[in-house]
């Protein structure tokens, strides 16, 4: 019997805000915080916050099957950046597009996909949203618009630019959204991307998922210039920054951004200024940071920020515990649910490889 | 029956298969003013630039962007120029178009087309002269053509742009000229059926693309000293058609294989040793390969020549095969 998990958002008090400048300076001194006379629409933010503690919930059971050699192959926890994920994802129509990158897993969630699938998908297992083939970094729900994870860092850029191409053939009202994290911004895809949205004015949201780490390097040390929004803006796109932890920024400024594209705008940039606060994979204890710097960093946790913005905003404890519970007891059972679920048949083994040829062996 | 060349054949399928499906679009480096080679000429004064659309020196994102549209549920046709420039667009093909299918778990396709114009062409030189054919063989996913004659350039063209699956076209740079008749209507070629181009009874010569040509030369020239070789142009990569050469080896006991690749590691190796499986017993001779020496393709014309395959080299291997 494991000891029960501790509470999602129970890591300690809250009130930090990451600096949205670029360079060594992110130091996640207290700026700012949000001054809980705003209007806000408490009923929208406790859905964000019910979306954020599912995926919280799911990437600490995946840590978990990671121990239990039920997760086989590597994960990348987004944990501490669930508000990017759900404040670009909550302003976009199901029939809206979103590609997202090897740390996927809440972008999927908040894009709607099913929970128990992508539990049996990391498992490997039938009934996981691509059968079990994928894994974590290959996770994609087509019937929710989620075109894909990807494994190679950038490559998602210029996929969701030719969906917003696709878009605009078919003169179409979709949005594209393209989360990718600040390692992408060096890989060519990032220039090649955002030029080609730029001289065909797609509809593209560009969210740069700012966590500061380009897998275990610190992205400020590899990057040279002003950063992502300084060169979105110098390809003449319109760029956004906000702190990325403070799902109220996200969501409103992603609201904006998406109208804009969806009024014929063209494409816009969302940096997002977060912190990731795991390591890079599941299996990496992250010795290139201290722990002080983890633990003030788990301050600005954008979870128990926004709990505590709730409860300020008047919403009932029992109402912010009843959704971490929900929470907590629908991954508990798609966990359970997956860890049952047979491994796919042999036979897909050699599916869905292509039209023309037989793949097999014999058949050569 | 009309009479085109190479490079109109292929526009003359584009151009039928974009009027028959709206889905279908091109997109690539200056295809506005007809594409480098001409093989655009006119599309985009009758589909306008939207669908012959222009694209920036950014081949990584023409073949991404490409997924992406094709995902979609576009049928994108991709030009990427020169074979060689490819390279540059290498993951977006082999990591993404090849595999987005299948590790997706079958919940999209990604029908396209990548044209790759291949091979030596005029002192080009190292960078504008390759025919990586093997390298796409190698990568599941992947649907390998390559034409050799203007009605396989457009019954094969119009059969990988109806193709669900990413299809490599390679197109010689060296045939572009080349006239032949191609046959009216809707005319498709299979994907994956060789075509026997020259019947023969003493030797099997397997080629595809400009080395068809090579071959044919070379059984003239060995019909005149009545040896009757067997000319197959494979055209399609993969699949293959593993039966109309097995059979054709079953009849004359002797393979040789001619590609204009590097012949370590070519698709020429993977013909060869199939049929060393499967027909060892039929064999009379031990089968072989002419390919290129393993070295780069030269400017300087005379250098440039000691890496081509050449008809007299086909004819010299032959009658050593044959014992002649």
């Amino acid at each position: 019997m494991k000891p029960p998990r501790p509470a999602l958002t129970g890591r300690g008090p809250t009130s930090i805000i990451v600096a949205n400048t670029y360079g060594e300076d992110d130091t996640l001194a207290a700026k700012d915080a949000r001054p809980p006379s705003r209007n806000l629409d408490a009923a929208r933010l406790l859905g964000h916050y019910r979306t954020m503690l599912r995926i919280r919930a799911f990437e600490e059971a995946a840590l978990e099957g990671l121990e239990d050699k039920l997760v086989l192959g590597a994960i990348h926890p987004s944990i501490g950046q669930e508000a990017v994920a759900v404040g670009v994802c909550a302003n976009l129509a199901r029939s809206d597009i979103l590609l997202s990158t090897h740390r996927g897993h809440g972008h999927t969630i908040a894009k709607g996909a099913d929970t128990l699938a992508m539990m049996r998908e990391l498992f490997g297992r039938e009934g996981g949203t691509c059968h079990g083939k994928g894994g974590s970094m290959h996770i994609a729900d087509f019937k929710v618009g989620m075109l894909g994870a990807n494994g190679v860092v950038g490559a998602n850029i210029l996929i969701a630019v030719g969906a917003a191409h696709a878009v605009r053939l078919r003169k179409g009202k979709e949005v594209v959204a393209c989360i990718f994290g600040d390692g992408a911004i060096n890989r060519g895809p990032f220039l090649e991307g955002l030029n080609w949205a730029g001289v065909w004015k797609l509809p593209i949201l560009f969210v740069c998922e700012d966590n500061g780490f380009a897998a275990t390097t610190r992205t400020h040390a590899m990057t040279a210039g002003e950063g992502p929004a300084a060169r979105a803006e110098s390809l003449g796109i319109a760029s956004s920054a906000v702190d990325g932890n403070d799902l109220v920024a996200v969501d409103e400024t992603a609201r904006r951004l998406v109208a804009e594209i969806r009024g014929g705008g063209g494409p816009r940039f969302l940096l997002c200024k977060t912190y990731r606060l795991t390591g890079h994979t599941g299996a990496d204890p992250a010795p290139y940071r201290t722990k002080d710097e983890v633990a003030a960093a788990w301050k600005g946790d954008p979870i128990a920020r926004l709990r505590d913005l709730l409860a300020t905003a008047g919403v009932a404890p029992g109402d912010l515990a009843a959704a971490e519970s929900a929470a907590r007891a629908e991954i508990d059972a798609a966990y359970a649910e997956a860890k049952v679920s047979p491994f796919p048949p042999l036979e897909r083994a050699f599916a869905d490889v292509q039209d023309v040829g037989d793949p097999r062996r014999e058949a050569f | 029956m009309d009479k085109l060349t190479y490079a109109e054949a292929s526009r003359q399928a584009i151009a039928e298969e974009m009027r028959r499906d709206a889905t279908v679009w091109a997109v690539g480096e200056d295809l506005g003013r007809g594409g480098v080679f001409g093989q655009y000429k006119g599309l985009v004064e009758e589909f306008g630039p939207e669908r012959i659309a222009d694209a920036p020196i950014s081949e990584a994102c023409i073949m991404g962007a490409a997924v992406g549209a094709a995902m979609m549920g576009t049928r994108p046709i991709v030009e990427l120029r020169f074979s060689d420039f490819a390279l540059c667009a290498i993951d977006e093909l082999v990591n993404q178009a090849a595999k987005a299918r299948y590790m997706f778990g079958g919940q999209g396709r990604v029908p396209l087309v990548v044209r790759e114009p291949i091979g030596m062409w005029r002192s080009s030189a190292a960078q504008h002269s390759q025919s990586l054919e093997g390298w796409y063989t190698h990568i599941p996913g992947l649907v390998v053509l390559a034409p050799a004659t203007p009605a396989d350039n457009k019954g094969l063209l119009k059969a990988a742009i109806r193709c669900d699956d990413p299809v490599v076209y390679l197109e010689h740079k060296h045939l572009w000229p080349l006239e032949g008749d191609v046959p009216d209507g809707d005319h498709l070629v299979e994907i994956g059926k060789a075509r026997v181009v020259r019947a023969g009874q003493d030797i099997t010569i397997v080629s595809w693309s400009a080395a068809v040509h090579t071959c044919l030369a070379a059984a003239e020239t060995l019909a005149k000293e009545r040896i009757d070789a067997e000319v197959i142009d494979l055209r399609s990569l993969w699949p293959w058609d593993k039966m109309t050469v097995l059979e054709s080896v079953a009849k004359t006991g002797r393979l040789l294989v001619v590609h204009e690749a590097v012949q370590v590691g070519g698709f020429g190796a993977e013909i060869a040793a199939t049929v060393a499986e499967r027909a060892h017993f039929a064999l009379k001779a031990p089968v072989k390969r002419l390919g290129a020496p393993r070295a780069p393709i030269s400017y300087a014309p005379n250098l440039e020549d000691q890496v081509r395959v050449t008809a007299e080299q086909t004819a010299a291997t032959t009658r050593k095969m044959v014992g002649a």
